[in-house]
């Protein structure tokens, strides 16, 4: 069971005021630390996280809210070395509104951002090479979206 | 008795036998001998050693590499020492599909892997056969999305299931044995046995025919 330690909420509280109107809450829920931004602060927020001693990421994906608006969570998982602590970083994110690419914080978001990208449709701004990762260069579509229909849209290939 | 010689006027007969006449254009199809001419297969039927490069070929089939997915893990198992599948004279897997005759398609296909399997089966050199093993590459299995190929002879023409998920070394090994049985027999690839069996009862033991009820 992992624990927030008065070190990650001082962090947390720090990048409110910091961040004070792009800043949405946190939360803690079973030992973890949750923190949500706006999305023109999440390249900030990011930063000043790797500044406060969490220097890895550890994994960035989204999630899809269907029925809420703005429909998407971009969520980043970084992590800490030395204390080996975790913070989890969201945003919020409408269809079709990019959002603020994380490469240029760690050089390690580069694919992430393309998966996301692949399977829900997210544009990365700055993004060094936003192109899809794992379907095929001509697939249309984003599969991981809530609205997608599991067995591909009908007529797809080899069905 | 013979099913697809170039003398016996077959080539009505052979497009009526193949499952998918797309697969097999008319201007690539063989007889099941390869780039050998008709003059070549001539002196062949003459000299009567038709059935003896029958048995040779159904003796040293060459496995491809391809392994795709967990089925793989069964297919080294049946080339171990356990199961053993050189007792069949199969032990060769061959890294080039270039060197290969048979191409085992172990597990799940991938619409980015397609156009790569289709490749390979192109490079490999005729006659060529092909064993769909497992329920993925037969079927799609449990992935019925997006992402997979739901059952592999929409890609290649198939000449034996395999069911099971995945196949035990026994099934695969059953398998091949039948795939022997149809080479033996001088089945075109491709062409499923009860199909064979329909156009000449004394072509295919009945039994062959009824254990695995091909599509087609």
């Amino acid at each position: 069971m992992t624990t927030v330690s008065e070190e990650m909420r001082e962090l947390g509280r720090a990048l409110s005021t910091q961040f004070a109107e792009n800043f949405l809450g946190s939360r803690e829920d079973r030992g973890e630390l949750t923190l949500w931004v706006l999305p023109p602060a999440w390249r900030d927020a990011a930063r000043f996280l790797r500044a406060g001693g969490y220097d890895h990421l550890s994994d960035l994906t989204a999630v899809d809210y269907l029925d809420r608006e703005p429909r998407f969570d971009v969520m980043a998982i970084v992590a800490s070395h030395q204390t080996h602590d975790f913070i989890r970083l969201k945003t919020v994110v409408a269809d079709g509104q990019p959002v603020d690419s994380l490469v240029p914080v760690w050089i390690g978001a580069d694919w992430f951002e393309r998966e996301v990208f692949d399977l829900f449709g997210i544009e990365f701004l700055e993004h060094p090479n936003l192109k899809r990762i794992l379907l095929p260069k001509d697939y249309q579509g984003h599969p991981l979206r809530k609205d997608y229909p599991v067995t591909g849209p009908a007529g797809s290939r080899f069905r | 008795m013979e099913l697809v010689t170039p003398d016996n006027g077959g080539e009505k007969e052979q497009r009526m036998l193949y499952s998918s006449d797309s697969f097999f254009p008319p201007q690539g199809r063989t007889s099941g001998f390869g780039f050998v001419t008709t003059n070549l297969s001539k002196v062949i039927d003459y000299f009567g050693v038709d059935k003896y490069i029958r048995l040779a070929r159904k003796h040293s089939v060459w496995p491809a590499l391809f392994g795709l997915a967990c089925c793989a893990i069964e297919m080294m198992a049946t080339s171990g020492s356990r199961f053993d599948i050189s007792r069949f004279g199969a032990e060769v897997f061959r890294a080039s599909p270039r060197q290969s005759d048979l191409m085992i398609v172990a597990g799940r296909v991938s619409i980015k892997m397609a156009p790569v399997l289709r490749q390979i089966y192109d490079q490999m050199p005729d006659p060529k056969w092909v064993i769909s093993m497992g329920a993925c590459a037969s079927c799609g299995g449990v992935f019925n999305n997006y992402a997979i190929v739901q059952g592999v002879d929409k890609i290649v023409p198939v000449d034996v299931y395999v069911a099971g998920c995945p196949p035990t070394p026994e099934a695969l090994l059953t398998a091949f044995n039948m795939l022997q049985e149809k080479i033996e027999h001088g089945i075109p690839p491709g062409v499923s046995p009860a199909v064979a069996h329909s156009a000449d009862p004394s072509l295919v033991r009945l039994n062959m025919a009824s254990v695995a009820p091909y599509p087609g």
